[in-house]
């Protein structure tokens, strides 16, 4: 009832919930909205057609009684709009504006046309020279809050994890950190939200959410790949 | 040229439909012309190395084109004291002068920009460069079309014709003058 | 004084002659010539703008196809596909339909007046409108093909040739966009001008019908707003083709500002052809419930409301751009808070169908069917300026949705309803109510059934601008795909009745039966002259004069259930 987007994908981080919720609101406040006045409207129509003999009545809207019909339903329209604005603010507030510390942090580079991922390795810490690079695959731990350090090498991109709820504009020449903690295990898309050429639709790249034990075995299975080395990906022919 | 329809000669508004249409031509530049000068000012306020070229413009100039502007937008107004007492050769000819303080505005802009690019400091130098040419130009090109619809202007008033436009293009010119006032300053005092 | 001025008029101006023949369609300056060459040029560009998204949706539906009439859709093919579809769809439809045509042919009409103020300027206008599209067109044409970055042209992809690599085709673009500005901003002075000025003696404020109001502010907000952008096109332009840096952050530029000053236009400019839709649906809805504009004073100061409010929201539309994430709360606010004006728009709409008597007319069917499809689209925004569900919602086919809900009512369902109801008076025939009834029915459960399918598919994560869903394992699944296809149909559906109102068009433009005066017995005065009028709309020593309002339908006074404007009490 309260977290519908859950029918149709996966809910995976600690605020996927909290976003699913203020959906889920607006939703039934709207939804129910919506349909009262569709039925209100196809109503009038159904009532007054028009017969013979049977004029139109003449009512300017300008009298106290008449416009009252139009004030209680626009403010109406305000108060719900006024709860939905403050849960939509608390959640904005919790993802966009809270950065709690993090237990792990990691570089997310967006480009034309792959993402590359910086893990921090078996020491934990990010720009150490065991840091683990991949392309188009970001391994995480699960229930293990991270910081994500978003760049870009040339366009505007955007990181967008749908089973989190989480969507964040990488802009070169700028870091933009954010924040998620996975609750579920598993692999999930990853995709670019923002327009970035030809090869936008094949930057998919994926999400590896691990217990500590698989994280483990993945770190130890990879040798260490410095950034600078990962290349360029190849370019996408028309 | 065709009859005017009766439509332009009537005044719901109480006020003259030519001179309505300017000002809304106003308003539409002086969006124009703010969009780009707040977007100048956002940028100067986020990079100090914006004041190091702007040091580099030379202050002297633009006062004087600054003067040159005021004294034809001064003409302006007598061009439209005469045409308001049906005097169309005296507009005209104030008119004339305007169009010569614009073309003398343009010609010391030519001299200056030439200066300046002969030091380096050209449109792509830097993004304080690249403002600075794109608002004087867009100015400039105003300057320039403002100039030629005088010229039009002058030409039927100097034939007692259309003297109601020459009010017309005075409102125009002194909003180019005005976009000067707020160009001078942020190109050449804020150093 | 306006009657001195009448006097003065008809003294010294008088007739001016009609042009013939061909050179009538090449350089007339009758408001209702260039009001139909806005018209057709914006039709035309809709057939074209409608081909791209069938070409673009097969290649969803159906990856990697042979599209029929079209060839394989190719990743920069399908780009350059939703681009101008998005572009050609806005600037050379909505706006010259809605805003250019209605106006220039209404107007003047509507006020009791001859023509336009200025009718040199307002043919001027039509022919850099037209140049613009001719630029747009062009852009298809030249090396590197054409634009591919989004009708919002975001930089660095649209400024830097090394990303977007079209950079002939995104100058062109860009230039186009321009050129169509530049032609708005001098129609709408002479809407406005015209408006304030030129109205009949007796006409009042308040009896102006609500469609001229509409289209005269909307000229207002898109002279208020389109300023920055223009200086953007510029600084853009520059970054293209010359090298600077405005929005290139390796040497310093912002390519957020951009960003900034895109929807510091782009959102006022819904708004822009919001409302001579909903101005048109006004006018119809009054003559075919024959009910007075329910609080008419109200429906004014909504719009301006409207109209002020729509300067404060714009950044919902970068609530994860970047931008400093406190100034989100601030836009959830603004946006929440429009919503306020527009329900009570549609609220006072639906008000003015009680008690009345109404007859479903295609029109009306029309007019209805905006108000019933625009509510949609009106609540789907809430879920987007909400920044904590925008998150998700950003750049998913939920938006696409939405958009599709406001635009297309307004563009499409707009257009049929205005040009339904006054094509009597356009061309002096009446079009074929039962193919207008049958045309009605297809498009609107074709529109219904493209759209809906694609606010599930929004909501189950499908994101914007990609090309082909198959590269997406989450987006892959058979019942997402199953929707694709089916909204794909739906839109060969609703492309495929299209040629139901064509034939209707152009058999009743020759053939129709004729039209009268005033064959829905409406009180405008657009009605009292000929259909269609003639050059200078009355003759000379005819022009109407106003006793009252434009709603007086059913007026206890009056024998009639309607009340012309211009009829003495």
């Amino acid at each position: 009832m309260w977290h519908l987007i859950e029918y149709l994908l996966p809910s995976a981080s600690t605020y996927s919930g909290d976003i699913d919720f203020v959906w889920s609101l607006i939703f039934w406040i709207t939804g129910f909205w919506f349909l009262l006045t569709e039925f209100v409207f196809f109503w009038l129509i159904l009532r007054f057609r028009a017969k013979d003999g049977v004029r139109g009545q003449y009512i300017t809207g300008e009298l106290k009684s008449e416009k009252k019909w139009i004030t209680w339903p626009h403010m109406a329209v305000l108060v719900f709009d006024v709860l939905i604005v403050v849960a939509a603010v608390r959640v904005w507030y919790h993802v966009k504006q809270e950065l709690p510390e993090p237990e792990q942090t990691v570089r997310v580079v967006g480009q034309q046309w792959a993402w590359s991922f910086v893990h921090p390795g078996p020491d934990g810490k990010l720009d150490t020279a065991d840091d683990i690079a991949t392309v188009d695959e970001l391994h995480v731990r699960v229930d293990t809050l991270y910081h994500f350090k978003l760049e870009s090498r040339d366009v505007l991109h955007s990181f967008s994890v749908p089973v989190f709820r989480l969507k964040q504009d990488a802009i070169p020449g700028r870091v933009i950190t954010g924040w998620f903690e996975a609750t579920k295990t598993g692999s999930y898309d990853i995709q670019c939200a923002e327009i970035c050429g030809i090869g936008h639709g094949i930057m998919g790249a994926r999400i590896v959410i691990e217990t500590p034990e698989q994280h483990a075995a993945w770190m130890a299975g990879q040798s260490p790949v410095s950034v600078a080395s990962l290349g360029q990906p190849s370019a996408v022919q028309e | 040229m065709s009859a005017r329809p009766i439509a332009t000669t009537r005044s719901a508004a109480g006020l003259p439909t030519g001179r309505l249409a300017v000002w809304w031509l106003v308003v539409s530049e002086i969006v124009i012309f703010g969009g780009l000068l707040a977007s100048y000012i956002m940028y100067r306020l986020a990079h100090d190395a914006f004041a190091v070229q702007a040091a580099h413009t030379n202050t002297w100039i633009g006062a004087f084109n600054t003067l040159v502007l005021l004294t034809s937008s001064l003409s302006a107004v007598m061009a439209h004291t005469a045409a308001e007492r049906g005097d169309g050769p005296k507009a005209a000819r104030l008119l004339w002068a305007t169009i010569v303080g614009a073309l003398t505005f343009l010609a010391v802009k030519a001299f200056e920009w030439t200066e300046e690019i002969q030091h380096g400091f050209t449109i792509t130098s830097s993004t304080f460069w690249s403002f600075y040419y794109c608002a004087a130009g867009l100015h400039a090109s105003h300057v320039i079309a403002g100039a030629i619809v005088m010229m039009f202007v002058a030409r039927d008033a100097a034939r007692n014709r259309e003297l109601h436009r020459v009010e017309l293009a005075g409102i125009y010119w002194h909003f180019v003058d005005i976009v000067w006032i707020f160009l001078f300053p942020l190109l050449y005092i804020a150093k | 004084m306006a009657h001195a001025a009448d006097v003065h008029a008809h003294a010294e101006h008088g007739h001016h002659e009609e042009t013939t023949g061909l050179r009538k369609y090449l350089f007339s300056t009758d408001h209702k010539v260039i009001a139909m060459q806005y018209m057709f040029t914006g039709m035309a560009m809709a057939l074209i703008g409608g081909f791209f998204a069938y070409a673009f949706r097969m290649q969803m539906a159906f990856p990697g196809m042979d599209v029929p009439f079209y060839g394989l859709v190719t990743p920069n093919k399908y780009n350059v596909l939703i681009t101008n579809h998005g572009a050609i769809m806005i600037f050379w439809v909505a706006m010259p339909v809605l805003i250019a045509a209605f106006g220039n042919f209404l107007i003047p009409l509507m006020l009791g007046a001859d023509d336009m103020v200025f009718p040199r300027l307002n043919r001027l206008s039509y022919q850099i409108f037209l140049l613009s599209a001719v630029i747009l067109l062009a852009s298809f044409f030249v090396q590197g093909g054409a634009f591919a970055g989004a009708w919002t042209m975001y930089p660095p992809l649209s400024a830097k040739a090394e990303y977007g690599l079209a950079p002939l085709g995104s100058s062109l673009f860009l230039v186009a966009v321009a050129f169509e500005f530049v032609a708005f901003l001098l129609g709408g002075i002479n809407f406005i001008t015209t408006t304030m000025n030129s109205r009949a003696p007796g006409m009042k404020m308040y009896d102006i019908p609500i469609v001229v109001w509409m289209i005269v502010v909307a000229s207002i907000l898109f002279m208020a707003s389109v300023g920055p952008l223009i200086a953007g096109a510029l600084m853009l332009f520059m970054d293209q083709q010359v090298g600077t840096a405005f929005f290139d952050p390796d040497k310093g530029g912002d390519p957020v500002l951009w960003q900034h000053l895109f929807w510091f236009f782009g959102h006022p400019e819904v708004y822009v052809v919001l409302l001579p839709a909903m101005g048109i649906v006004a006018d119809i809805m009054t003559v075919f419930s024959r009910k007075k504009l329910f609080a008419y004073k109200t429906v004014l100061y909504t719009v301006f409301a409207t109209g002020v409010l729509s300067f404060t929201v714009w950044a919902h539309h970068q609530f994860v751009a970047g931008i400093d994430p406190r100034m989100a709360n601030i836009f959830t606010v603004t946006t929440l808070l429009i919503s306020v004006p527009i329900a009570e728009m549609c609220f006072v709409y639906i008000a003015t169908l009680y008690g009345g008597s109404i007859t479903l007319t295609t029109p009306m069917l029309w007019a209805l069917s905006f108000l019933a499809t625009f509510l949609i689209g009106g609540v789907t925004g809430i879920f987007l300026g909400a920044s904590g569900s925008d998150i998700y919602m950003h750049d998913t086919y939920f938006v696409l949705a939405h958009f599709h809900y406001t635009f297309v009512p307004i563009a499409i369902i707009g257009t049929f309803a205005g040009v339904t109801f006054w094509f009597p008076k356009m061309f002096g025939r009446m079009l074929n109510e039962t193919l207008g009834k049958i045309h009605f029915w297809i498009t609107i459960i074709a529109f219904n059934c493209i759209f809906i399918p694609l606010f599930v598919l929004g909501t189950a994560g499908d994101h914007r601008r990609i090309y082909d869903y198959t590269n997406f394992p989450d987006s892959s699944l058979p019942w997402m795909q199953d929707m694709r296809v089916f909204a794909t149909y739906a839109l060969i559906v609703m492309l495929l009745a299209q040629p139901i109102f064509l034939f209707n068009f152009f058999w009743s433009l020759f053939r129709g039966p004729k039209a009268g005066r005033n064959p829905y017995r409406a009180n405008t005065l657009e009605w009292t002259t000929e259909s269609p009028p003639p050059h200078g709309n009355w003759p000379v020593d005819q022009l109407p004069t106003v006793y009252r309002g434009p709603y007086e339908y059913n007026h206890p006074d009056s024998k009639e259930d309607y009340w012309p404007q211009n009829q003495p009490a």
